[in-house]
């Protein structure tokens, strides 16, 4: 197979510390070897360029039901909005916040990534979830489904049987070709079923009397017990709502004593996504401010817990989340078009589009906590770039989000555009934080720390000879960093160059090939349990409208699966 | 203001339909902002499209006189039987059209400024998502004039839209802002969503006439064949609509629907029969 | 020794009934027996072994007759149909897989065609309504397990979909509904008395054309409005009585059909029922849902809304971006108004469905059908492609009517030689790709990328 050199960039790899070194990368047969490895490679000239591992999204709504019905409810969100397809495409690349499954392959390549973890699969419909991954080109994709609302779950935990709830997991991991332990709005999505929530983490479930707290202790409990690539993956109770920080800190400390078994180097037993929603004070919209201060000097000084951030970008969006009474509680606050979806036995979504404007003052105080989040960590390894697309903003951001931690004057020209400034700056930290995040803390956000917390940072986010050959070379160099900001969002925006397994996909911006992707599963060896499989087949028989048989996903529906064995049976 | 003394000399191409297509044309650059610095013959290879088939304009219309400095200061006159010619001063923010003949879909759709004058009929989606300029149909409008498009919430934002004869249905849906006055009748669904904005319809209304309104005005000079149960009747006003005075009975709704406070007050959708 | 396929998934209506049991014969050619599957379902597995099929593509002959042509003959001339048209149609998608849909919308981009499907003739003011004020739904596991009120306005699944009330929504015993019909509440409305309306605690025999008003009313009044004494037929009272049901219901669900989809109104019909669910969620738990017509006419939905972004009506003629504006880019419009010069008529039957008007004018250009069977549409082609019966020959997902991805089993074998509509469609681009590879190589100018046009 062929073999490349990169030469001459500037690499930065937290996973083996290198800090812009100027160096080559050997590729040989799709995975990074030692330069003295090649015999005859094709070279790519790198020098005066910013070289990393290809980037790993821990958090983002890409494929699946509540994707696709913000995709379907929006014709407003492609026309006029639309980019004409590229020459170099196969296909069209509709849409803007929720873009399609083509235009969200094209873009991740652009900006130089390569791993997208869908952040919520409703179990009942992972053959749509593959579906959609088959139709998502280029970067490889895993999928966690939702287990926080699911009933085989709640009733497990309620009686602290760890044991069986992890053969459950197992089995349903196996089902769905999922990746991990989701958890959204634990106890809350179910009590939707009947229009209602629990909005903090002691409020019991209705009918089956367990309280979100020990949901999510149970599936922290549920993951070590396993030994999974990644952790228990939360989003918290309350999201959104003005004063929910106590809440986020009471579902941090339920993270407290446990520690994490695994053979995948991860180092975290919970991962909170979005965190920008769940920091507020105040306890109206009227006195809302930022909160992440007390929240980072939490998740500062307890390194079991990895976050992401969840960044407002102040766009027209599409909100979506298994969270279901949170968007019943949106569509009352914006009036706005409202689609909901309650699965059976599992959990809900909704999804309604959303204006964070510049011009509202609780948007300018949800950027700003957004960027706090990431300038008050203090490890950057567990600190992770994320808008949760589509709902705080759509991915395609990024860029212009690393350029905001990159600089001051970046921050400073957005907020002039603000209504309240004033306001804004009264309520929150943001304008007195000079810090502008290196290259290094980029790489550490955006690929090294992702896939190190996924669990995967052997094969993504890293160039150490045997991983795999993703490689990103930016046009950026840093010992002559631009002084317009504008310059580093679209060096980000568009790589000069991806390589991606191996191939040459991206160049100077443009998709110039299309390699097969993946699709990332863990599969779970546990001991046989009787009940557990007892237990699945009278729900299947009473209460599920699909048949045991038609549940798990066919073979034939899963496209070029790459397994990641886990033995939890001794 | 020295602006408004300059008098301004204004071009006129005139594009006459001289080799119809076989299924239609989308006329999407027929507009005085694309035709505005260009000479005749610049004007005749803009892209016009039949179906996948993307070809010069020219090769469909005779193309006659150059385009003025700016779109405001360029006047378009289409002869010929543009019956099947769609999308004509679509996104148009300046300038004048005038459509000697009738005229297929989206004409003025999305307007930001200017003026387009039908003499005869159009098709359906005229001054769709329309915010600003003034379009004049002497004819019957097909439906959806002055709606919003697919699943857009901010409907029509502003401008004037007047069909002289009758329109179809889903007049005005989502409407935020404007006027739109149809002289003849209106088939179901006058402002369906509204949430401002002015509709008169001067003959009669077949129903649902504000259904869902959130906000906004409706005038209707006839008979409501099928009254909405969501809108009551609160007394009756003298009010000066399009420049003359007449009696109405006024109604608020639609009951059924949201609406917002303000001052302490609740905001209905007005509607207006007249007495 | 005959054979029993179990855990079938039924290629008849949206209720998708995934639990049907099939014998086969030993030698694997014929379909015995059919069990669990309503009298229409069981037909559509006997009918695939129980006659002749067409076994080979036809084309039309200049006296008027069908030949049989090889299936690479009848590729070779549906790619030039395609690639010669101005503005083709690609229309059907009622019965096939999703597999298939995707292939065909691969074609559609590569051929600068409108694709559309049968929800255009069908439940696309579902869509519209969607479009303008969202869809607060559910599974249908979630109203067997939870639901204690049932309204089906305008709909009649006694006849339309046999199983939908044993399966889902009346009789089943669910998790919180042990109880089964007891525990619940039937509400029928319709302007006839149908066999739905027979199991109705409360029937409301609303005048035709006129739900939207009715809406009106239960809006109204569940916000604390007065009403007149009748609206639409149904007097003040009942819909005080009706609306007060509706606002104690612990979990409600709407189901809704072509009574609300076809009468004057259409979409707003849907909609405003859309708005009075968004009402009742201030109150109680409340779900809508579409009585979804075929097996898997959810899917097409679902499949080029994840690819374009647009359920149906897709123009996909500037092949860089697509456009959808049903009442333009719909399948009849296009027809009637006599917008396109090519049509594929695939799992479908347009030749039966369509105006009379609509099909003289398709009929004037090339016609071509993919279908297993002989149909109205079939019969006045120009070409027809005979495919296997997706769910008895050819396996796949399809989508429920509550877009739940249910994965079809393969029973048998299509007739030897015989292909599915995927492979179709995958030949047919394969072919396409040919001929613009021929124009490149003859015309390299004509062919190099498009520029940026003007606006849209």
């Amino acid at each position: 197979m062929s073999e490349l050199l990169i030469k001459n960039g500037f690499v930065f790899d937290p996973l083996q510390g290198i800090k812009g070194d100027r160096m080559d990368i050997g590729i040989k047969d799709g995975k990074i070897v030692e330069t003295s490895a090649l015999e005859n490679p094709k070279t790519i000239d790198a020098a005066g360029m910013t070289v990393m591992a290809g980037g790993v999204d821990i958090h983002s709504h890409v494929v699946g039901p509540k994707v696709n019905i913000g995709r379907l409810f929006r014709p407003e969100d492609k026309l006029f909005k639309s980019p004409h397809k590229s020459p170099t495409c196969s296909r069209m690349e509709m849409g803007s916040s929720v873009p399609s499954t083509f235009k969200t392959g094209y873009d991740y390549a652009r900006m130089g990534y390569v791993f997208v973890n869908e952040a919520a699969m409703p179990p009942l419909h992972s053959p749509h979830v593959h579906e959609e991954i088959r139709d998502t080109p280029i970067i490889d994709n895993a999928a966690m489904p939702v287990f926080g609302n699911n009933w085989f779950t709640l009733e497990y935990l309620k009686n602290n049987e760890i044991e069986n709830n992890a053969a459950y997991t197992a089995w349903l991991l196996r089902a769905t070709r999922g990746f991990g332990i989701k958890v959204v709005n634990p106890g809350g999505s179910e009590a939707w079923g009947w229009g209602l929530n629990c909005v903090h983490i002691h409020d019991p479930v209705p009918y089956f009397d367990i309280t979100p707290a020990r949901i999510i202790k149970g599936l922290i409990e549920t993951n070590e017990h396993l030994g999974l690539p990644h952790s228990m993956h939360l989003h918290c109770n309350n999201l959104g709502n003005p004063g929910n920080y106590t809440d986020t800190l009471e579902s941090l400390r339920l993270a407290e004593g446990y520690t994490p078994k695994n053979n995948f180097g991860r180092e975290q037993v919970m991962h909170v996504t979005h965190l920008q929603f769940h920091a507020y004070g105040g306890d109206s919209w009227g006195n809302v401010e930022s909160r992440s201060k007390d929240i980072m000097d939490y998740v500062n000084a307890h390194d079991n817990i990895t976050v992401d951030m969840g960044q407002v970008t102040l766009d027209e969006t599409t909100t979506m989340t298994a969270d279901g009474p949170f968007e019943h509680h949106l569509r009352a606050l914006n009036n706005l078009k409202w689609a909901n979806v309650d699965v059976e036995l599992e959990t809900a979504a909704g999804v309604v589009p959303y204006i964070y404007s510049p011009k509202v003052k609780v948007c300018t105080i949800q950027w700003a906590v957004g960027l706090e989040l990431a300038l008050f960590s203090k490890d950057l390894m567990r600190t992770f770039v994320t808008t949760d697309h589509p709902n705080a903003g759509p991915f395609t951001r990024y860029p212009q989000v690393i350029t905001w931690l990159m600089s001051r004057a970046a921050r400073d020209e957005t907020m002039k555009t603000f209504k309240w400034l004033d306001r804004t700056i009264e309520s929150t930290s943001i304008d007195s934080i000079d810090r502008e995040l290196t290259l290094y803390e980029i790489a550490q956000m955006t690929r090294a720390g992702p896939a190190k917390a996924l669990g995967i940072s052997n094969i993504y986010g890293g160039l150490a000879p045997g991983m795999d050959a993703d490689v990103a070379v930016y046009p950026l160099n840093p010992e002559d960093m631009p002084s317009d900001p504008a310059a580093i969002e679209k060096a980000f925006a568009r790589c000069a160059w991806l390589v991606k397994d191996g191939v040459v996909t991206v160049k100077d911006g443009e998709i110039v090939a299309e390699p097969a992707k993946r699709t990332i599963w863990v599969d779970v060896k546990v001991p046989d349990n009787a009940q557990v499989q007892r237990d699945i087949y009278e729900h299947f028989l009473r209460h599920y409208s699909v048949k045991l048989d038609n549940y798990s996903l066919f073979e034939e529906h899963l496209h070029n699966p790459r397994v990641i064995e886990v033995n939890a049976a001794q | 203001m020295q602006h408004n003394e300059v008098i301004r000399s204004m071009k006129t191409v005139t594009l006459t339909l001289t080799n119809p297509s076989e299924l239609l044309l989308e006329g999407q650059s027929i507009t005085p902002d694309n035709f505005a610095g260009k000479k005749a013959a610049e004007i005749a290879t803009l892209d016009v499209w039949e179906g996948k088939q993307k070809g010069p304009l020219g090769k469909y219309f005779t193309v006659a006189g150059d385009g003025g400095a700016t779109a405001a200061d360029t006047r378009i006159i289409l002869r010929g039987d543009c019956t099947r010619v769609k999308r004509i001063g679509q996104q148009m923010t300046a300038g004048e059209i005038i459509i000697e003949g009738n005229a297929d879909m989206y004409i003025g759709g999305w307007m930001k400024g200017g003026k387009i004058h039908v003499k005869g009929n159009v098709d359906s989606f005229c001054g769709i998502g329309m915010e600003g300029g003034e379009l004049i149909v002497d004819g019957n409008a097909k439906h959806h004039v002055g709606a919003s498009p697919r699943g857009e919430w901010r409907g029509m934002k502003g401008g004037l839209i007047r069909v002289a004869g009758s329109v179809g249905n889903d007049t005005a849906t989502f409407i935020n802002g404007g006027t739109i006055i149809i002289g003849g009748d209106a088939d179901i669904h006058v402002s369906t969503h509204g949430e401002g904005g002015t509709v008169v319809i001067k003959g009669d209304a077949r129903g649902r006439v504000g259904g869902q309104m959130v906000k906004g005005d409706i005038y209707v000079y006839g008979t409501i064949e099928n009254p909405l149960p969501g809108f009551k009747m609160v007394g009756e006003v003298e009010q000066e609509v399009d420049g003359e005075t007449a009696l109405f009975a006024h109604y608020i709704g639609d009951l059924g629907e949201r609406h917002p406070i303000s001052r302490g007050k609740t905001v209905y959708a007005n509607l207006y029969t007249r007495i | 020794m005959s054979k029993k396929v179990e855990n079938v998934g039924c290629p008849y209506c949206g209720v998708c009934c995934d639990d049907l049991v099939v014998t086969v014969s030993d030698d694997g050619k014929k379909i015995l027996e059919v069990e669990n599957a309503c009298a229409i379902g069981n037909q559509i597995f006997h009918h695939a072994t129980g006659g002749e099929r067409v076994r080979l593509p036809r084309l039309r002959q200049p006296d008027g007759t069908y030949k049989d042509i090889s299936y690479d003959e009848a590729i070779d001339y549906a790619a030039n149909v395609l690639y010669k048209a101005k503005k083709p149609l690609i229309y059907g998608f009622g019965s096939t897989n999703c597999e298939g849909m995707a292939a065909a919308a691969k074609v559609a981009e590569k051929a600068g065609a409108v694709l559309d499907n049968c929800a255009s003739i069908c439940h696309g003011s579902s869509f519209l309504a969607m479009f303008d004020n969202g869809y607060p739904s559910c599974t249908l596991g979630e109203t067997k397990n939870r639901a204690d009120v049932i309204v089906y306005w305008g709909a009649n699944p006694a006849h339309a979909h046999p199983r939908h009330m044993s399966r889902y929504s009346i009789f089943p015993r669910g998790f919180f509904t042990g109880k089964g019909h007891k525990s619940r509440k039937i509400i029928v409305v319709d302007p006839r008395h149908t066999d739905t309306a027979q199991v109705a605690d409360i029937y409301l025999q609303v005048q035709q054309g006129h739900d939207y008003e009715l809406f009106d009313a239960f809006r109204a009044v569940v916000r604390g409005h007065e009403i007149p004494d009748v609206v639409a037929g149904i007097r003040r009272e009942q819909i005080v009585e009706v609306a007060d049901i509706l606002k104690k219901a612990r979990f409600g669900t709407i189901f809704y059909g072509m009574g609300l989809c076809h009468s004057d109104g259409r979409n707003h019909n849907v909609d405003i029922a859309i708005s009075l669910t968004r009402d009742l969620n201030d109150f109680t738990k409340w779900t809508i849902m579409a009585m979804r017509g075929h097996y898997n006419i959810t899917g097409p939905g679902a499949v080029w809304s994840w690819q374009y972004g647009y359920p149906y009506c897709l123009d996909l003629t500037k092949r860089d971006i697509a456009h959808m504006n049903p009442g333009e880019t719909s399948s009849i419009d296009l027809a009637m108004r006599d917008e396109v010069d090519a049509f594929i008529n695939i799992g479908t039957d347009a030749g039966a469905h369509f105006p009379i008007d609509a099909v003289k004018h398709l009929r004037k250009h090339p016609w071509i059908t993919i279908d297993p069977n002989i149909c109205m549409a079939s019969e006045i082609s120009d070409l027809h492609i005979p495919v296997g019966i997706v769910g008895v020959e050819v396996p796949g997902i399809v989508y429920r009517m509550d877009n739940v991805p249910i994965q079809y089993r393969k029973v048998i074998d299509p007739p030897e030689g015989v292909i599915s509509d995927e492979e179709v469609f995958e030949r047919i681009h394969k072919r396409l790709c040919e001929l613009e590879a021929e124009e490149v190589a003859k015309e390299p100018v004509k062919a190099a990328p498009e520029g940026v046009r003007v606006g849209e």
